[in-house]
């Protein structure tokens, strides 16, 4: 079906022209889904009825004259750390099993409100802590391009889905790169808004001064029409910013004359970087020698507190995280341990509820958090972090943008990370621009010798999220993907 | 700096109200040992006279708190739906002092 390949733009307007109806298009995608992800895996819930529903409701409102939104009838994939009313919602993790949300997430309202169909709920790293969705507590999620390999995370149902054509686009989460890492690996485009451009409200909270929501898309354009949607101020959310939404789809023309683009030293010269792959090395050195084609002025900058952002990410949001999720409990919901006393009926429901990864960071964060060690830990990780935003601030003062590679490697294979310390190092790219509370894109940049995916990672001012766009959306008309597609599972 | 005892490890479980197995103690004592290691890299650096960072907004003055105006909220039925006892709109759980429980 040609239709599951449509830009979110594209599907809006066969259904607003009639060409097709929302009803016909939910069948074929449902259809879709219902093949392909047997072996993807990339959804733990399909809500069928809903979306069948909501299409119904709108061929009945295309018919009767009403107005439509701008994304109706486009079929959206929401990661399932996003509460959904009626839906099942349970972060990946057994200890919401069960759990029936009784009300929408703030992105959730904004997304039917604009005539979305939500066609169901995609798989995680359970609580989205991880970087490979094979913490899921639930299943594997391939990667579509190779299924021997991860489609990475936290975010990887969303972003397999979005790959291989099972939803117009799809909404993630972003705490250390959970949105920008999937993306890059299964050659799509994934935004992380910058800390409080779009509602956290009804987001299952990780590391609340981390966590923000964003689009994965196949396009640049379609990435930025679903920000226009999910963005803007929310009373519920107080860390939620009252700055106007600007017009992102009509800032993706300007090209890239006369823009300054940063390269920062310390991402490239394997210092605080690890080794980066020499196919993405290769990309990147393309993508920077095509933007200098294109009139952009390159210049190396330094964050010279980059190679601490890892140890600091790793106590800062394991420490918010040991807080957030001691709402799991057993007690006004999720499943409950049978136990003699109150204090063991936490423990052990807890103990039953988590899996190995998320008791590793609820245990990291209690450890520095604990008495006697916030000092050293908790307090120094943030003072570390005060640094890593100085550093942007001052790369920010003689660059309009940062360009990076998105991850060190492409897609790597299941069970490849034999350490959580091997996992964790992964994210060695992404996780400084949830640090310093920055907005970053990922667009795919090129292929590697095995056909792989490569993102090109935007990292911006402040609010600067048109900035980005702009120049990703350069980066994908001239070094993209193109029409390649994922070919091992379709 | 940061070999982990096992007897740390389930004071930590311990305050993070986790009850372990004693084959999930022994990896943590191994996993968070090798990830604490990581953290030296903190120790020496410099950070005299740097506020903490508590807040990822360019400032605090971005928080905007609503109006401390009363609003409809969810029905006490509809919150209370997913706890696993109640009784009326109470929620039933074990006694707080062990061994107490009638």
């Amino acid at each position: 079906m040609t239709a599951a390949f449509w830009t979110v733009a594209e599907t809006a307007r066969q259904i607003a022209t009639g060409q097709i109806t929302a009803s016909r298009l939910v069948d074929a995608t449902l259809a879709r889904i219902a093949t392909v992800d047997r072996e993807l895996g990339a959804f733990l819930d399909v809500d069928e009825a809903g979306a069948r529903a909501t299409a119904h409701e709108l061929d009945r409102k295309r018919t009767a004259g009403e107005p439509l939104g701008p994304l109706a009838g486009v079929p959206i994939a929401l990661k399932d750390n996003l509460v959904t009313k009626g839906i099942p919602t349970t972060a990946g993790s057994q200890i919401l099993v069960g759990w029936i949300p009784p009300y929408d997430a703030t992105v959730v309202e904004k997304l039917r409100a604009a005539g979305a169909v939500i066609v169901g709920k995609t798989n995680l790293d359970e609580f989205g802590m991880g970087s490979s969705t094979e913490r899921s507590s639930f299943k594997q999620t391939r990667n579509p391009w190779d299924a021997s390999r991860v489609p990475g995370g936290s975010s990887g149902g969303s972003a397999a889905a979005v790959a291989a054509g099972l939803c117009a686009a799809s909404l993630g989460t972003d705490t250390g790169g959970s949105i920008r890492q999937p993306a890059a690996f299964t050659g799509v485009v994934g935004l992380k808004p910058t800390y409080g451009r779009v509602s956290r409200w009804g987001v299952v909270a990780f590391a609340s001064s981390l966590d923000q929501v964003g689009p994965l898309a196949r396009t640049v354009a379609d990435a930025a029409l679903l920000l226009e949607v999910i963005s803007g101020h929310d009373p519920r959310d107080a860390t939620s910013l009252a700055a106007p939404v600007p017009r992102y789809t009509a800032a993706l023309a300007g090209g890239v004359a006369g823009l300054k683009v940063g390269l920062p030293r310390e991402f490239f010269d394997g210092h605080g970087s690890g080794t980066i792959d020499a196919d993405v090395r290769a990309a990147l050195d393309r993508t920077i020698a095509m933007l200098r084609d294109q009139g952009a002025e390159l210049v190396e900058v330094s964050l010279p507190h980059t190679p601490l952002a890892l140890a600091a990410y790793y106590i800062v949001a394991p420490a918010e995280a040991s807080s957030n999720l001691a709402r799991y409990d057993g007690v006004r919901y999720g499943k409950r341990a049978e136990a003699s006393d109150l204090l063991d009926l936490y423990r052990k429901t807890r103990g039953a509820g988590f899996g190995p990864e998320v008791k590793r960071r609820i245990m990291l964060g209690t450890y520095a958090l604990r008495s006697g060690y916030y000092d050293a830990y908790y307090k120094k990780a943030q003072q570390v972090r005060a640094l890593i935003k100085r550093d942007f601030e001052q790369a920010f003062t003689q660059v309009d943008v940062l360009l990076t590679p998105t991850t060190p490697t492409a897609a790597f294979r299941f069970g490849a990370k034999a350490t959580p310390l091997d996992m964790y190092l992964g994210d060695i790219f992404t996780l400084s621009c949830n640090l310093a509370g920055l907005p970053g894109l990922s667009v795919p940049c090129g292929l590697t010798s095995e056909g792989l995916p490569i993102g090109a990672q935007l990292l911006g001012k402040p609010l600067d999220e048109a900035t980005l766009l702009r120049v990703g959306a350069v980066i994908e008309r001239e070094v993209g993907l193109g029409d390649r597609r994922p070919g091992a599972i379709a | 700096m940061t070999t982990l005892t096992r007897n740390e490890v389930e004071e930590i479980a311990l305050l993070a109200r986790l009850h372990l197995e004693p084959d999930e103690l022994d990896r943590m004592q191994t996993d968070l040992g090798a990830i604490l290691e990581h953290f030296v890299t903190l120790a020496a650096v410099d950070v005299t006279g740097v506020a903490p960072m508590t807040h990822a907004g360019a400032a605090a003055t971005d928080m905007t708190l609503r109006a401390d105006v009363p609003e409809p909220s969810l029905p006490v039925d509809e919150a209370l739906r997913a706890v696993a006892r109640r009784d009326g709109d109470l929620i039933v759980v074990p006694s707080i002092i062990p061994g107490n429980n009638s």
